[in-house]
């Protein structure tokens, strides 16, 4: 299908059509229920007011990704919030996927939240516990963790879903959004792992991001089991992958990033490179091939922490878009069909979700 | 997870290049012992020093019997509850519930107690208070990221519930805490509603 669908021709900051099956009116899902494989990146958060950082931020993805996260206070370092990335990013027409973290918000700020993001253009949201306050840079604050990463998917599925807030009381326009989670295979207890995962999904996980992958023989095994259990027909996994700088950022990320995985074998190999910032972009790659062949794999989520020019490469060289090209700012002069599916499109008008069901209704 | 990607911030404030963050390794993991002394939680609750948690979820299965009989026996005593009060009794039986379990499970009377389902392992000892499975942060040691000493508690709670004859009850979702509940007695409130619809 022409990528000029996942463009609402009036305005790029606006939702699209609503497709039926389809819970939120965003690019990402779109993409993923076509049965194309997705590439996500992690926009890296300002410690700025500037509007600009931003901008500048999420212009190296373009035409690269399907969807940039926008973290919330990642580390538990602040910086500027997940929802004001997303108003901004929205404002552009990318398509953010907001995290949303509950050790910093209590469940009346969040459901909040849900709905503004929602109001704004947020078609993605993803539920995370976040990492404890003791990793960052303000160890002193207080944790809030009212909800969990369950508890939050559910929340928000029954907003979207039964349009009611968690407290039961109604919401006369419900979020359109599509929910997502994150997974960590590479932890203890994996006997637990896959079993958690199918929790989320009936908590209301759609789609799933997973830690940094650098032990894929472990997410071989994990994703056996999924399969086995048939999780992976119910929901989208993206498995999480980046380039390391060096080895001594990779055993820095081992010992203190809270569920990052290194195996010994991986720092020797870029230990023992002449460029060691080459050969982790390198490994990167690899990695994505052979993720990319594990049956039930639906994307990579691409965190290049500080080396986010490195996305649209890693992109490139691993050959995972197929030619494809997702969204971007500017349209593509040379994109057959532009300006006439453009301007069919704008004579036509949106279409609203009960004009949809009434046509849908007559013709049968 | 992917919020883990940016952790290296606070060493990178300065705006060095990515390389440069591993460069003092060392002096970071000394210069941040946010876990104070054994007995307190990094959510600023008390540890109990003597808790014989870890036994009851070793013997996960035989409190599991037990806690059956006792519940069983509690909704019985319904009409002496409804004789005293429910609300009169609700003191006495919570300081006993406290002791008890407080012994037994290190349990932080929430008033909704979950224990049946979490393999005997007391979700509210975890720092996250996590009530649905663990957190991405798990050590490799099967240790909590939080306090790097303590052993998770959904990891614990997973080996319990291995043992346990309804140890599937893990796999069910459970709801946010209720914290209007903290410090009542979950014993009284199960019993209540257990005598009630059986009346009914």
């Amino acid at each position: 299908m022409s990528p000029l669908q996942d463009i609402n021709p009036l305005d790029p900051g606006l939702p699209l059509d609503p497709l039926p099956g389809h819970s939120s009116r965003g690019r990402l899902e779109r993409v993923l229920r076509r049965g194309e494989f997705a590439v996500t990146a992690e926009l890296n958060p300002p410690d700025s007011a500037n509007p600009q950082d931003v901008y500048d931020r999420a212009a190296v993805f373009d035409g690269w990704v399907d969807g940039i996260n926008a973290v919330d206070a990642s580390g538990a370092n602040a910086h500027m919030s997940s929802v004001g990335i997303c108003a901004l990013l929205t404002r552009m027409g990318y398509a953010p996927i907001m995290q949303i973290s509950c050790r910093d918000k209590n469940r009346i700020a969040i459901q909040g939240d849900v709905l503004g993001a929602s109001a704004m253009g947020v078609q993605n949201i993803l539920c995370l516990t976040g990492d404890g306050v003791q990793t960052g840079d303000q160890p002193g604050a207080k944790p809030v963790f009212d909800l969990d990463s369950m508890s939050l998917l559910e929340t928000i599925r029954t907003m979207r879903d039964e349009a009611k807030f968690l407290s039961g009381r109604k919401l006369t326009t419900p979020p359109t959004v599509f929910l997502g989670a994150a997974i960590n295979p590479f932890v203890p207890p994996f006997e637990f792992r896959p079993l958690h995962f199918a929790k989320k999904i009936r908590a209301g996980a759609q789609f799933v991001q997973s830690q940094y992958c650098y032990d894929v023989a472990r997410l071989r095994d994990f994703m056996i089991r999924v399969r086995d259990m048939g999780l992976d027909e119910q929901c989208f996994i993206l498995v999480g992958v980046g380039p390391l700088a060096s080895a001594k950022t990779a055993r820095w990320m081992a010992n203190n990033v809270p569920g990052v995985h290194i195996p010994d074998a991986v720092i020797k190999r870029i230990e023992g490179a002449a460029d060691q910032k080459a050969e982790g972009k390198r490994l990167c790659i690899d990695i994505i091939n052979e993720v990319k062949e594990i049956a039930g794999v639906h994307g990579v989520h691409v965190m290049a922490y500080r080396q986010e020019e490195y996305v649209a490469e890693i992109v490139h060289e691993s050959g995972v878009l197929k030619g494809r090209k997702p969204w971007q700012r500017e349209a593509r002069a040379d994109e057959p069909g532009l300006v006439e599916r453009m301007e069919a499109l704008r004579q036509r008008g949106p279409v609203s979700p009960e004009k949809m069901a009434e046509r849908a209704a007559t013709s049968a | 997870m992917a919020e883990t990607a940016a952790k290296p911030a606070p060493v990178q404030a300065d705006g060095k290049p990515p390389a440069k963050p591993a460069a003092k390794p060392a002096p970071k993991a000394v210069a941040k012992p946010i876990v104070g002394p054994v007995n307190f939680a990094a959510d600023g609750r008390v540890r109990r020093r003597i808790s014989l948690k870890y036994w009851s979820i070793r013997n996960a299965r035989l409190l599991e019997g037990f806690y059956k009989a006792f519940a069983a026996t509690l909704v019985k005593l319904d009409p002496l509850w409804r004789a005293i009060g429910y609300e009169r009794a609700e003191t006495p039986v919570a300081a006993v519930e406290r002791a008890v379990k407080g012994t037994l499970f290190d349990c932080r009377m929430c008033g909704q107690c979950v224990l049946s389902s979490t393999g005997m392992s007391c979700p509210m000892n975890c720092p996250k208070q996590l009530r649905n499975g663990p957190c991405g942060g798990v050590r490799a040691n099967g240790h909590c990221e939080v306090i790097p000493d303590m052993p998770c508690v959904w990891v614990k709670a997973w080996e319990g519930s291995r043992l346990m004859t309804e140890g599937d009850a893990i796999l069910a979702v459970q709801k946010p805490v209720d914290h209007t509940l903290k410090e009542t007695s979950s014993w009284l409130r199960v019993t209540k509603a257990a005598a009630e619809s059986a009346r009914s």
